[in-house]
């Protein structure tokens, strides 16, 4: 692929991580390059959100190396990692429960305001004219996201398919590079997983946000990567399109077992 | 709760929809009230204004606590403490300095800001019931040191602080007294509601909600934590300053553990993470003490023989009363009004 020669935006770098005597990564690499849809699979308990989590500061690696765009992230604490314009959302929904729609998404755009303890008690001034700036940003997210009749609602209150959607739109809010989406069609129905494929295309190709996936929905992820990593016990086994990856027979007898290929290639 | 908007009533731009009041009604209202609260000590008593100044000094403490325990979820023990740092700071300011109040009041609650962030450093690593023992620390650090720096303190003997005086103009009354203290609650309630409502608020309440996705989405956890703890006791310094200027003498047992319990109290019973929360709270905790007080001196009228049980019943209520809003009612005062107004909101059709 024209990918292949690119300077990887992300790029993970023989990373080692683990829990006392338990491996969680086993000198994994790879590099992540501008644009792309790229998707981690594996089985539970392959690593994957564990690579996510040493990616945003949250775990730390023993070994190896992840910088992005040439500068090592190991030592930054998260909040700095993000403002270089990584942002993520969780496995397990974690919104601000008791917050609305909306000021989740304002606290999105934190690292994008200014206002501080004096300006925001005075109000008047800059931080109002920086909190209707901002929330005409969140507004377009609201729209994007279609979630316009729910911008006021506290998030505690919804339905699982709309925490999820709001995370995305947490994330997004942002103004991310690089976007990292942790299983965001778990536990959705066919409809609202199509909206989130539909969503994730979106960022991708009019946002110009490069898009790193985990997700195990093989239907999806075949069809909207561009380039696919499987882990498997913290290994791992292939990058490639989604084409050589299933066509990759070390990737199937992991992931699958032996027999199932018909329905992998779906 | 109360998501209805009113019938008619359009938003056509976002500074519309961001207003605290909404419609002109309630504008009006509270208007009203500012102005009634402006009248209405002309007509309050000696004791009656004593009360009333009481709750608005303890109105602008609990604000303090309310962001820093109910909006950031940092349970503090050591509000009273902080409180009295504030007395102390201003207290000598002005009586052994030679301060004027008007510089000595933020002053103390710059000073007590300080201390607040020192012993807020603990909250990056402790949550929960550990930080709470954390600041219980902090109470009574600072409680020896009211009692044992006496170059500073007076000791136990107490530190005389004059009444505030602004030129020839002094304070010394409680009327006067009460044209300061609820001028001042006036404007550190618009503060703290404008802070909450902001980028700082908005990163407390997310620590509090949650503090690994909070991080995750930029917010610097230690900033924030000691920015609370410093908002927190700024406010106590306020309040502890308008105490001790009014009491004209300040002793350490002014601002034990007791108080510091009785000011997360005030919050638990009026709201955590609600504004109003603080008001009610303050307002219900100050008092409570008073009805119980009218209450066995009614009952002690006519039943003579229970006089002297009156003092432990009186505390026994107190007690019970605490237990029943926690049971009943856990998300406070202000909790229960939005219930009562969204009631009302589509009275009698409710659906």
């Amino acid at each position: 692929m024209v990918h292949e020669q690119k300077q990887a935006m992300l790029d993970v770098d023989n990373v080692f991580l683990s829990f006392g005597g338990v491996n969680a990564l086993l000198g994994v690499s790879f590099g992540v390059h501008e644009g792309e849809i790229f998707s981690i699979i594996g089985p539970n308990g392959a690593g994957k959100s564990s690579l996510f989590n040493s990616i945003s500061g949250l775990y730390r690696p023993q070994r190896g190396d992840i910088s992005y765009k040439g500068q090592s992230l190991l030592k930054l604490p998260p909040y700095k990692i993000t403002a270089l314009g990584i942002a993520r959302t969780f496995q397990n929904i974690e919104l601000f429960k008791g917050m609305t729609v909306l000021d989740n998404l304002m606290l999105g755009r934190h690292i994008l305001m200014k206002t501080g303890i004096f300006s925001g008690g005075v109000f008047f001034g800059k931080a109002l004219k920086e909190e209707l700036e901002h929330r005409r940003r969140c507004e377009d997210i609201i729209d994007f996201l279609e979630i316009e009749h729910i911008r006021k609602k506290p998030v505690g209150m919804l339905p699982y398919g709309l925490q999820k959607r709001l995370e995305l739109g947490r994330a997004l809010a942002l103004e991310p590079e690089i976007l990292l989406v942790d299983e965001p069609m778990a536990g959705m129905n066919l409809e609202e997983t199509e909206d989130m494929a539909r969503f994730l295309l979106d960022i991708n190709q009019e946002r110009n946000t490069t898009v790193v996936l985990i997700e195990h929905d093989m239907g999806v992820v075949m069809d909207i990567s561009d380039r696919v990593a499987v882990l498997d016990f913290g290994e791992l086994l292939a990058v490639g399109t989604p084409k050589d990856v299933q066509e990759n027979p070390a990737v199937v007898k992991a992931y699958l077992g032996e027999e199932d290929m018909d329905d992998f290639r779906r | 709760m109360s998501n209805y908007g009113v019938c008619g009533d359009y938003k056509v731009t976002y500074q519309e929809d961001m207003e605290i009041f909404q419609t002109r009604f309630v504008k009006g209202w509270l208007y009203g009230f500012i102005v009634f609260l402006y009248v209405i000590p002309l007509f309050m008593g000696h004791y009656a204004l004593y009360v009333t100044n009481q709750i608005g000094i303890a109105i602008i403490g609990a604000l303090g606590i309310n962001i820093l325990t109910g909006y950031t979820g940092q349970i503090s023990l050591g509000h009273g403490a902080f409180i009295g740092v504030g007395a102390y700071a201003s207290g000598y300011l002005t009586a052994n300095l030679g301060f004027p109040f008007w510089i000595a009041l933020p002053c103390a609650g710059a000073v007590t800001a300080m201390f607040g962030m020192v012993f807020g450093i603990p909250s990056l690593r402790l949550k929960g019931l550990y930080l709470a023992i954390a600041t219980l620390a902090a109470q009574f650090i600072i409680e020896y040191l009211m009692v044992h720096m006496e170059f500073i303190t007076n000791g136990v003997l107490g530190l005389l602080v004059p009444s505030p005086s602004f030129g020839s103009f002094t304070i010394d009354t409680d009327l006067r007294y009460y044209y300061l203290v609820f001028t001042l609650v006036i404007v550190l309630t618009i503060f703290a509601k404008n802070i909450v409502r902001t980028r700082p608020g908005r990163a407390f309440i997310a620590i509090r909600d949650r503090y690994i996705s909070a991080e995750v989405m930029g917010v610097n956890l230690f900033k924030y934590k000691l920015l609370a703890f410093a908002v927190s006791s700024f406010y106590a310094g306020i309040a502890g300053s308008l105490w001790a200027h009014y009491v004209t003498i300040i002793t350490p047992e002014h601002f034990t553990i007791g108080v510091s319990v009785e000011y997360l109290a005030m919050i638990i019973i009026g709201g955590m993470g609600h504004l109003l929360g603080s008001i009610y709270g303050a307002v219900f905790m100050v008092l409570l003490p008073e009805v119980l007080r009218l209450v066995s001196d009614i009952v002690g009228g006519y039943l003579p023989e229970v006089v002297n049980l009156m003092a432990a019943i009186k505390e026994a209520v107190f007690g019970v009363i605490i237990i029943a809003f926690l049971i009943y009612e856990p998300e406070g005062l202000a909790h229960r009004w939005q219930m009562i107004k969204a009631y009302w909101k589509l009275w009698p059709f409710s659906y």
